[in-house]
């Protein structure tokens, strides 16, 4: 017992022991630290060098070879000047502020209801709703694409007969077609972490909650749901970030409607930038206020969460 | 049954209809024709030829449809096996040993977990095509091995199912650090290793952007990426559009099934997670 303690705390400087594990602890993170500094921080890094510099035209009429000159904030500047480039942070905002209540709703109302129903039939129901969780982005957007386009769709072609034309793809529409491909895919995900959570909660608490006669809706909304916070918060997280990405769906459908521009989203926007104008710098700037904004909010959140949490404690 | 039971089961059955209903147009539009595709009801099965059609998806433009399923078996086994023990030396250090810097490392991770993957996918290809690392195989292999989540995950699996007294037993009898990794502690963390590989074998199958950005030879592409050039092309070759939906309904066989598999061991592993999340 006495060695564990030993090596649970610092050990004395000079120590001829410390030497071994630290040795070892660095030896099993080496490979991962590596490979995190060269995939994580230093194109990071790289980006924000690349972000400050703009190709500089040298000669008295600007015809000479271009060379590379620091551009200081310059590029940033033009980022945020782009109205189409504001104009896409507004739009996964919003996106964003309707799509994950409404998913994890969906998510929270199907993991409560599952509860309560027998095993077998809960088996199945569940493997049913998490299915599109093994449907890759783009497939599903393919896929939810020809549901979309009149001709193809049978939705269109049913809801037709009975004399409606919706347009999933206008203007208005287009949007909220892309959120609802993000829910399907997603939501089945999301309802399987809040079911993992519920199982963890001891079943004495429920029984408990019986002798004290409190009925299925009670027991969800007094006991069930304020446990599963943790859970609802981790889902939270990730779904800001997903928002925050969102490319593959909105890339997918723009061939079918004229609603979704190249800069439709933040990270479409930094996409066109590079490949379709070639200006890389200038991709390199949005691409660093992509991940500034996208961390920003999803540590604010947790903050949020935890200081709330830290209140409800006390 | 009483009122409030059947309102319970009937919302449970149409968000059942809602979820399958894609995956059940896509199995019936696979068996079509591409005139059928176009002019028949979409739900209901009209003269099946899915064989016809499979044989077509796989052997359109020199059977370029199995280079994009080799390359994704190839980037999602691999790379998900690699970043698995990778997260699983780095959580499992994490877990059970003191040092300097054991908690500078572990919040840089967790700030790794925050960052958008797709935000990531640019810089990573400004840094590649730098070092001339773009359009190659290592280009998607290198980064789908760098797992902070699955480093996360480990870490919090390791500090509750590894004993400490199972490490000092096996130093007392003369194991090394990483002999003792290899043989006990692996075999400790078998479940939460089998759901960082899982999470990470379907990340890497279901990415697009990283490739998208990365890759220019075709030859080099995962599926996702091969399928949406061909509905990108279906617009002036519309035999394109009964490959894209046949090869989407291949796609998803295997991914699906190892979810139907998988499902309850998945469930399982996820609580790791979310517990101290």
């Amino acid at each position: 017992m006495s060695t564990t303690i030993s090596r649970t705390k610092k050990s004395p400087p000079g120590s001829r022991r410390s030497a071994r594990p630290d040795r070892a602890a660095w030896g099993f993170l080496l490979p991962f630290v590596a490979l995190f500094l060269f995939t994580f921080v230093l194109p990071l890094g790289y980006a924000v060098y690349q972000s400050l510099l703009t190709p500089q035209r040298s000669g008295a009429l600007g015809l000479g070879p271009a060379t590379l000159g620091f551009a200081g904030l310059d590029n940033y500047a033009l980022a945020l000047q782009q109205s189409a480039f504001l104009e896409s942070f507004a739009r996964v905002l919003l996106f964003g502020l309707v799509q994950i209540p409404v998913m994890l709703l969906l998510a929270t109302a199907l993991a409560l209801a599952l509860d309560t129903l027998s095993h077998r039939w809960a088996g199945i129901l569940r493997a049913a709703y998490f299915l599109p969780y093994g449907v890759p982005g783009v497939i599903a957007s393919i896929l939810w694409g020809f549901l979309y386009v009149p001709g193809v769709s049978p939705i269109t072609d049913l809801l037709g007969r009975i004399g409606l034309a919706p347009d999933f793809l206008g203007y208005d529409t287009a949007l909220w077609s892309i959120a609802n491909i993000v829910i399907w895919e997603f939501a089945g995900y999301n309802m399987l972490v809040i079911v993992a959570q519920l199982k963890a909660i001891p079943q004495e608490l429920y029984e408990a909650a019986r002798i004290d006669g409190a009925g299925a809706w009670q027991t969800a909304m007094r006991i069930k749901l304020p446990l599963a916070r943790p859970a609802l918060v981790l889902t939270g997280v990730f779904s800001i970030i997903g928002t925050l990405q969102l490319f593959a769906e909105p890339l997918v459908i723009k061939p079918l409607t004229p609603a979704v521009t190249n800069s439709y989203t933040p990270n479409l926007s930094a996409y066109n930038e590079a490949f379709a104008n070639n200006n890389i710098y200038l991709a390199a700037a949005e691409s660093v206020i992509l991940a500034l904004v996208a961390s920003v909010l999803s540590f604010g959140f947790l903050s949020l969460v935890n200081r709330r949490e830290g209140r409800d404690a006390r | 049954m009483k009122p409030s039971r059947i309102l319970l089961v009937a919302l449970l059955t149409v968000a059942a209809l809602y979820f399958l209903l894609p995956v059940y147009w896509l199995v019936v539009a696979s068996t079509k024709s591409s005139a059928d595709l176009f002019g028949t009801f979409g739900l209901w099965f009209s003269d099946p030829r899915w064989l016809d059609n499979t044989s077509k998806v796989f052997s359109y433009g020199d059977g370029i449809f199995w280079s994009w399923t080799f390359n994704s078996v190839l980037y999602a086994g691999v790379g998900g096996a690699l970043a698995t023990l990778l997260a699983g030396a780095a959580g499992y250090a994490l877990a059970v040993y003191r040092f300097r810097g054991r908690e500078a490392v572990f919040k840089v991770v967790l700030a790794g977990v925050l960052l958008p993957s797709t935000a990531l996918a640019l810089p990573l290809y400004l840094l590649f095509s730098k070092v001339g690392l773009a359009n190659t195989y290592w280009a998607v292999l290198i980064p789908s091995i760098v797992s902070p989540f699955g480093v996360y995950l480990c870490r919090i699996y390791a500090e509750a199912a590894v004993p400490a007294e199972m490490l000092e037993a096996a130093r007392v009898d003369g194991a090394g650090e990483w002999r003792i990794f290899g043989t006990l502690v692996l075999r400790t963390m078998t479940p939460a290793l089998v759901t960082v590989f899982l999470f990470q074998f379907v990340g890497i199958w279901n990415n697009y952007f990283l490739p998208l950005v990365m890759l220019s030879d075709e030859r080099k592409y995962p599926i996702t990426l091969g399928l949406t050039t061909w509905q990108a092309a279906a617009n002036r070759i519309p035999e394109l559009n009964q490959l894209t939906v046949g090869g989407a309904f291949l796609s998803i066989l295997p991914l699906a099934a190892a979810m139907l598999v998988l499902q309850r061991y998945w469930r399982s592993g996820l609580t790791q997670g979310s517990v101290k999340g």
